[in-house]
């Protein structure tokens, strides 16, 4: 991430930029400060999604969403958020395999480059591909997730989902629980609630859940109900499909006996503990639909929505130099 | 070709026999050591002032994925023992024999015959056949025989033909799919990992196994505190196992992986700081026999891909004489030691007479000037690709001239 001049910000401490970065690729390295800046940028849109002033914000650009890896929500998600800010936005959805027949991921960015993109939004399964492209672009790159590595924009949805529920972040004790192994949604959510002052649990079966989780500031636990005591948020994550026969763990229904989230489990938690879920879910092995569908507890549609006004305030933001807003060019 | 009689005078000799450097001058006749200050010289003897530089055996580089002439000569190295793995895995008399040549005669190439037929750690290969075509040893590949009875009977075998068995010691289950060690940074990066442990698991076998068997064993590359007790321990016991590293290993820790930095991809991986230090001690202590560059050119069709899609390797030919002597420059070893880690112990390993400046040896000899700095560039290197972690470093030492078998090689 290259620095480069941005107006201070009255949030930020003296001389700090409000947000001085080229790209979107983490949420590691990140100050309080800037998430906390793209927190208030995405309020913004949360209750005027349509407004006008949004619908020609960021009219004349060009967006590509480039998704190496299949994605319904998020590639929605983005592709929804530029086009209500009033950007062009075209859909490139690459599959790993023609990629791989020829075309370097390198080859693929310097074409993208070519087409002279406003900004580009990138899924790959790779850790650090959308890094490497970045390098290579010339225009301000979005990570929609990279391998097991990161996924900003939802550990920034999530953040602001607890923020509007709780009315705050610093001091909330939040147990991210399942497969934190192979979970990009975890890391940006370790790294980011950490990073905003939240207290984070990680939990789950240790084979999926690594001690070096624990290098990022979380408590680890393998026994789901201590790292739920006394919570105030509950994060479940999903659960993939090829890891549930025992090549992680036995079976789905021996996962969701002893770490499902259930309606017992949940009662350890603070009585308005919130219970999220990055979605999509499996219900009756990590979450019980009860749970899932209560609207008292859950948040689970509420951080879809949050989605939007996220990638809304990171479009906007990111795009910022490129458009001359003032202070920003 | 019969070259003519070389004088070399005035020049630091470094044998890794002896203890120091001397100053003395070195006559080679016939492609052999004559003599050490001869008393007399042919009247047609080339001679050649060493203007006190150092004169030192030529490399024996134990263990390259490919063996480039260019990328030898810059670096000094004079034999290399090849890896039998590639597009045909060196599993046949026919494939050994025409990569016995190849390299004819400025760079003699010693193949290590693969263990098993295709490299597939299943049935063994046509072993005495490759030995009478030239094969120096048989190797596993890169990977380990994961079946331990295949492995007792490739030892036994290669054993009772003089040979040794070169292998890779990873725990194969433990590292299935795994591109770093498990660690923080791994963790972060997001990296599939497997503890450094798979290492010594892999160590602790293959030690029972020439218990058994009696036969030799060499470690091209270890890299863990736990593997070096385990051969430390076994040595003691008066096994014949002996061990390798690269500078890669010694000089770099799993930090060098930030930025998913894909010329730190190796194999095996990089490893935390204490397995790093244990691994310097080790070097000073005599636990590790062989210094080797694991030379591994990899173009961008290999390197330029997200780290976990990356081809494991570097390019290590052109370094490896340079990054040895840093290690001498920083006081970990002496240059007696260093030589004997880069020629003499890989030479005796593969049943060369070379690595040494003994009467007698082949004058495989490299002219080096310890002080000349240099800046490692990868975009400037003699090999096929300049993937080294090493890109930007300062170093000092460059040959300045090479001898294979008394003849200049230019």
């Amino acid at each position: 991430m290259t620095s480069s001049p941005r107006p201070l910000d009255p949030r930020t401490p003296n001389g700090h930029a409000a947000f001085p970065h080229r790209h979107l690729l983490g949420l590691a390295g990140l100050q309080p400060w800037e998430l906390s800046f793209l927190l208030d940028e995405a309020e913004r849109w949360v209750d005027q999604a349509r407004d006008d002033a949004g619908r020609s914000l960021l009219a004349g650009l060009t967006i590509i969403n480039a998704f190496f890896e299949n994605s319904t929500r998020t590639l929605l998600s983005f592709e929804i958020a530029g086009k209500r800010l009033g950007a062009d936005v075209v859909n490139m959805a690459v599959a790993q395999s023609s990629v791989k027949k020829g075309e370097t991921l390198i080859d693929t960015a310097m074409t993208l480059n070519a087409m002279r993109a406003d900004a580009i939004v990138i899924r790959h399964a790779s850790s650090g591909a959308v890094a490497l492209i970045a390098d290579k672009v010339d225009c301000p790159v979005l990570n929609a997730g990279d391998g097991l590595h990161e996924h900003p924009t939802q550990g920034l949805l999530d953040a602001l989902t607890i923020r509007r529920r709780k009315g705050r972040i610093d001091g909330l004790t939040v147990a991210i629980c399942g497969d934190i192994r192979h979970s990009r949604v975890a890391r940006s959510n370790m790294i980011g609630l950490a990073t905003l002052g939240a207290k984070v649990r990680v939990a789950g079966p240790p084979t999926l859940v690594p001690r070096e989780a624990e290098a990022l500031g979380a408590d680890r636990f393998t026994r789901v109900e201590d790292a739920l005591d006394g919570a105030d948020v509950v994060m479940m994550l999903r659960l993939q499909s090829e890891r549930m026969d025992g090549a992680m763990i036995p079976s789905p229904r021996e996962f969701h006996a002893l770490y499902g989230l259930t309606a017992e489990r949940l009662a350890l938690a603070k009585p308005d503990a919130l219970v999220m879920h990055p979605g999509p879910m499996n219900r009756g092995v990590e979450i019980d639909s009860a749970i899932a569908d209560d609207p008292e507890r859950s948040a689970i549609t509420e951080q879809v929505a949050m989605g939007v006004a996220v990638r809304m305030a990171c479009l906007d933001v990111l795009t910022r130099q490129r458009r001359g807003v003032e202070g920003w060019a | 070709m019969i070259a003519a009689p070389l004088l070399i005078r005035n020049a630091r000799l470094v044998d890794p026999l002896a203890s120091e450097p001397r100053d003395a001058s070195l006559l080679a006749i016939d492609g052999r050591i004559a003599a050490i200050n001869p008393a007399e010289t042919p009247a047609d003897a080339i001679t050649v002032d060493a203007q006190g530089m150092l004169l030192a055996p030529g490399i024996v580089d134990f263990g390259v994925f490919a063996a480039e002439p260019r990328a030898c000569r810059f670096g000094g190295i004079t034999r290399v023992a090849l890896m039998p793995d590639g597009a045909h895995p060196l599993d046949q008399p026919g494939l050994i024999e025409r990569a016995a040549k190849a390299g004819k005669p400025d760079l003699w190439i010693h193949p290590l015959a693969a263990a098993t037929r295709a490299l597939e750690g299943q049935t063994l290969a046509e072993t005495g056949l490759m030995q009478a075509a030239g094969a120096r040893g048989v190797a596993t590949g890169r990977t380990r025989v994961a079946d331990a009875g295949v492995m007792a009977r490739v030892l036994a075998y290669a054993g009772g033909l003089g040979l040794v068995t070169v292998t890779h010691a990873e725990d194969e289950g433990l590292t299935r799919g795994a591109v770093a060690t498990t660690s923080e940074m791994a963790f972060r990066l997001g990296l599939p990992s497997a503890p450094a442990m798979a290492e010594a698991m892999a160590v602790a076998r293959d030690i029972a196994l020439v218990e058994v068997t009696g036969a030799p064993l060499h470690f091209r590359q270890l890299t863990t505190a736990a593997a070096f007790d385990l051969v430390r321990a076994a040595k003691r016991r008066g096994l014949p196992v002996t061990c390798g590293i690269t500078p890669a290993h010694l000089l770099l820790n799993d930090v060098a992986l930030g930025e998913w930095r894909t010329f730190a991809r190796l194999s095996p991986p990089l490893r935390g700081e204490d397995d790093r230090q244990a691994a310097l001690a080790a070097l000073a202590d005599g636990t590790i026999d062989v210094l080797c560059s694991a030379h591994d050119p990899r173009g961008p069709e290999d390197k330029r891909l997200p780290f976990a899609d990356a081809a494991p390797g570097m390019a290590g030919a052109e370094t490896l004489l340079a990054l040895g002597l840093g290690l001498v420059h920083d006081g970990t070893i002496s240059l007696a030691r260093l030589f004997a880690l880069l020629a003499a112990n890989p030479a005796r390993l593969l049943g060369v007479e070379a690595g040494t400046l003994a009467v007698g040896a082949e004058a495989d000899l490299i002219l080096v000037d310890p002080d000349t700095p240099w800046q490692i560039d990868t975009r400037r290197m003699s090999a096929r690709a300049g993937n080294t972690p090493f890109d930007g470093l300062p170093v000092q030492g460059r040959v300045r001239s090479i001898w294979k078998g008394g003849r200049r090689i230019d």
